[in-house]
């Protein structure tokens, strides 16, 4: 099949170029660890100016005082070339899913290889919509990393040729419940990046100072915040792609739920995050132990992917390795 | 905050200076219904799910159960007597998510009248000291009217707003909690739906061969599961016919023998007199009834065997049901003809759609029916002297009383393909396999709790989506006097974001300055030591580089 082996080539020219991406985004932290900030914690306050123009006189915030600027100029090099090559990479990414999908003539969701691809996909479709229009570039080392362990286990471990569907996953439901649990798994990942760089941020600030590239990420309140947007956005489409599996599990095994393993750790990982969220309303709660809540959460989901597919039988591993 | 935040509700301190039942229950329904009770609860919930998922389930796979308790002489009867094999229905599951249910209905029904409070209530007043909000600008200007146009601007922005001689006070975003009332009750509201589908539903299985049909009655069923509520009388007196079922499976490379199409073409009689009517039912297809579903859930072999006893007479015609052990059809069934004479005869074995012999034994190699072989051990014996009435197993032969057959001191294995017959020793009689027809299995249920659960879903996403989408805010304006002459006055705005994480409120602020265009900048106040809560979040860069909100995004919102 022509058009299966420019997918399979283009999959492994994205690995490729997400590796070089994420070793220039190493270096790029290399380089920064002259950088410090000291970090006087205060509850933040925001005046603001009045008389000026609209938008001229910013709030500003006067907690963080850069102590040494030896900024080295590799830094930014490095820091853009990684994201260029993430953009090329995508491309080959995105040219490796759709050709796939072209090839199984359907949408390409029906086994881990393609799942993973796809989900990854989405993963750094939202890091580089992120880069460009919010700046969020300081996730660029780990979605890279993200992007080239998930490619690298898909085309070794679980590559699969291309084939036609079972009858059981003849469904639109079908492509609704996979659609959305791949953006929700792309968000639950982009949250939990932001959550490992909160706690690891947020334990420096707790210091004074910090050091190195962490002195360039965004404050821990602020990737507290961003973490919560991410979780926000995922648990409702999670929930959905939850009742989607369901109405879909109706049609094909007359049962909307059968405590399937997959199932059973669907609703595990939903019950995970409900508690992450409950946390970060409840007293004693918000914060770290939140952000730790959010890491068993995107674990849980981490299982059910990989370790119910290849450990335990269900209905669902007939869907494919 | 000025209601009951959640914080305000974890557990209160154990009773000892009123001892009694009174107090002691008022405690524990407190320490229940709190959120620190509420997350244990969901960790416990989340935990108890797992062991379910590892350990094979009586009601999804009893055979794998008895096969763990038999390989695991020693831990197989713990986790039985622990409920591991039936976790979700197990005491402490249960009590798991009823307690849940029941701290959830604690917390969230007292917030409702609470709700109902704040939604007649005006705005509240306006705190004393607006700088120590967690955003606020101070300005002086010379516009007696300021009030009026803050109130005014605030009426636009869609927030509820009251107004003193002095201050406006203004809230929006009620919707907020209303979505987190409704999603939580709604939650109760699927549990209904799975309470009422689990007493009043069933779900049972009935094997049909081609050519043959199904009548929805007991007696019909191979097996059956009913809630506590079912009666027979709720079978809907429908019938089906099987006329032919299709298979095909990957013939190429890739996924070699997996499924690919599976149709039966059926005839359905929707009550006795109805006009029958044609359906094709597939796996995501099911035919339904009024409200009773029928799903295609298994298929499988049955060959056509005719036996004759040793008197030449048929004893036993027709096709019998093999159950496929394997993805390839390796099927295994028996075949009685207890009325042969004068021995009754038996015969056990498999039923190969695509049949080979290496060193593993018989077995099929491919799941289509391209040289399907019938492989039997035959058993013979005395007639019965009395029925016993005690119905037998379709699939097992009862050897006793029997003894196999052999033909020179080993055991007979017969060895057929379609259109062939044999002639058994010790003038037994024959059997003749005759062809094959394909049967599948009928999973016939009735779940009259889904449209409850579907509601229940539909309403628990958008009250989700409320609850985290809409941006509960309180702004605050106050205008003072300064100086004799009465013509200078100091106008304080304040806000509050009464949620995690939300966008705006800076620039929500500075939007009601900027209506004065000549206000002054007045002198910097103190520090905010805001109380309400733990963590403000209120300053709402976007998201950014170097932890500085950007100048680019400041005026997006005005
Ligand atoms: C099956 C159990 C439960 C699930 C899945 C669940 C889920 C959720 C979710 C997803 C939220 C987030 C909504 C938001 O952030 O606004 C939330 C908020 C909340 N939950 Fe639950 N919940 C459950 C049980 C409970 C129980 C038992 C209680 C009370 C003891 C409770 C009290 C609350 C409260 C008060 C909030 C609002 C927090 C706030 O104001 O931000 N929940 N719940």
């Amino acid at each position: 099949m022509e058009l299966s082996n420019l997918s399979t080539q283009a999959m492994t020219t994205a690995w490729v170029v997400y590796l070089i991406a994420m070793i220039a985004h190493t270096l790029e932290w290399a380089v920064a660890r002259n950088l410090s900030t000291k970090v006087e914690r205060k509850r933040r306050r925001v005046l603001v100016g009045a008389g000026a123009g609209a938008g001229a006189d910013l709030p500003t915030t006067t907690e963080e005082t850069p102590v040494e600027t030896t900024e080295d100029p590799r830094l930014s090099r490095f820091s853009t070339v990684g994201l260029v090559l993430t953009g090329l990479a995508f491309a080959f990414h995105l040219v490796g899913v759709v050709t796939r999908g072209i090839a199984a003539d359907r949408f390409p969701w029906a086994n881990m290889y393609e799942f993973i691809t796809s989900t990854l996909l989405f993963v750094v479709a939202a890091y580089l919509v992120g880069a460009a229009r919010f700046g969020m570039r300081w996730a660029g080392l780990f979605v890279t990393l993200l992007a080239t362990v998930g490619i690298g286990l898909a085309v070794t471990v679980f590559y699969v040729d291309v084939a036609p569907l079972v009858p059981a996953l003849h469904s639109v439901w079908f492509i609704i419940h996979i659609v959305t649990a791949a953006i929700a798994a792309a968000a639950f990942n982009l949250g939990a990046v932001a959550t490992i760089l909160y706690l690891v941020r947020d334990r420096a600030e707790r210091k004074g100072t910090v050091r190195g590239y962490l002195a360039k990420l965004p404050s821990a309140e602020r990737l507290d915040v961003i973490a919560y947007r991410f979780h926000a956005f995922s648990f409702p489409l999670w929930t959905f792609t939850i009742a989607a599996g369901a109405v879909w599990a109706q049609f094909a095994w007359g049962r909307f739920w059968g405590w399937d393993p997959k199932e059973t750790w669907s609703l595990i990982t939903w019950v995970a995050y409900a508690a992450y969220l409950h946390a970060r309303a409840t007293a004693g709660w918000r914060g770290r132990k939140a952000a730790v809540i959010a890491l068993i959460g995107v674990a849980t989901f981490w299982f059910n992917y990989i370790g119910v597919n290849m450990l335990i039988p269900g209905l669902h591993s007939y869907a494919g390795i | 905050m000025a209601e009951p935040t959640t914080e305000e509700r974890t557990a209160p301190a154990a009773p000892n200076h009123q001892p009694g039942l009174r107090a002691l229950g008022r405690w524990a329904w407190g320490a229940l219904t709190s959120m620190r009770t509420a997350l244990i609860l969901l960790f416990l919930l989340a935990i108890a799910a797992i062991p379910g998922s590892l350990v094979p389930q009586r009601p999804v796979t009893p055979i794998q159960v008895n096969d763990f308790i038999a390989d695991n002489p020693t831990l197989g009867p713990i986790y039985d007597r622990l409920g591991f094999f039936d976790v979700y229905s197990s005491p402490w599951f249960s009590a798991i998510y009823l307690l849940l249910l029941v701290s959830l209905i604690g917390c969230i029904v007292p917030r409702i009248g609470v709700y109902a409070k704040a939604l007649r209530r005006q705005p509240p007043a306006a705190p004393a000291r607006l700088n120590r909000l967690p955003v606020s600008a101070t300005v002086t200007l010379n516009d007696p009217s300021a009030l009026s146009a803050i109130a005014d601007e605030l009426r636009r922005r869609r927030f509820r707003v009251a107004t003193t001689d002095t201050t406006v006070s203004a809230e929006r975003g009620y919707l907020r909690e209303l979505g987190n009332l409704v999603f939580h009750l709604s939650l109760t509201l699927i549990l209904v739906g799975v309470a009422v589908g689990s007493l009043w539903g069933y779900k049972g299985n009935a094997i049909v061969v081609e050519g043959y049909g199904f009548a929805n009655n007991l007696s019909q069923y191979d097996d059956i599961t009913a809630g506590a509520r079912f009666s027979e009388t709720d079978l809907k007196p429908f019938a089906i016919t099987v006329n032919s079922f299709h298979a095909e499976f990957e013939t190429g490379p890739v996924q070699h023998g997996a499924a690919r199409v599976f149709t039966a073409d059926v005839t359905v009689t929707d009550h006795p007199g109805a006009e029958p009517r044609n359906e094709a039912l597939e796996v995501n297809h099911p035919v339904t009834v009024g409200s009773t579903q029928v799903h295609l859930s298994a298929h499988g072999y049955a060959p056509v065997v005719e036996v004759r006893d040793g008197e030449g007479n048929v004893a036993f015609s027709g096709p019998v049901v093999f159950l496929p052990q394997d993805g390839m059809f390796t099927s295994l069934g028996v075949i009685k003809a207890p009325d042969a004479r004068p021995d009754r005869l038996a015969f056990e074995g498999f039923f190969l759609p695509f049949a080979t012999v290496d060193d593993q034994g018989p077995r099929s190699i491919f799941p289509d029916a391209i040289a399907p072989e019938l492989f039997l051990n035959v058993w013979h014996g005395p007639p019965k002297e009395v029925e016993s009435g005690t119905p037998e197993n379709v699939y097992t032969l009862d050897t006793t009383g029997l003894e196999q057959v052999s033909r020179d001191g080993d055991a007979l294995r017969l060895r057929l393909k379609p259109g062939t017959e044999v002639v058994l020793p010790d003038d037994l009689g024959t059997v003749a396999f005759i062809g094959w027809h394909r049967w599948v299995k009928l999973q016939v249920s009735e779940q009259p709790g889904v449209p409850v659960i579907v509601a229940g879903v539909a309403i628990a996403i958008v009250g989700l989506l409320l609850s985290l989408f809409i941006r509960p805010r309180r702004i605050w304006a106050r205008l003072t006097p300064t100086g004799e002459a009465g013509d200078g006055h100091t106008l304080s705005v304040g806000g509050l974001d009464r949620a995690d994480a939300r966008l705006g409120l800076v620039e929500e602020v500075q939007a009601l300055v900027d209506l004065f265009p000549d206000a002054q900048d007045a002198a910097a106040p103190g520090r905010a030591r805001p109380a309400e809560r733990d963590r403000l979040v209120a300053e709402d860069a976007i998201m950014d580089d170097d932890g500085q909100p950007s100048a680019s995004d400041a005026g997006k919102d005005n």
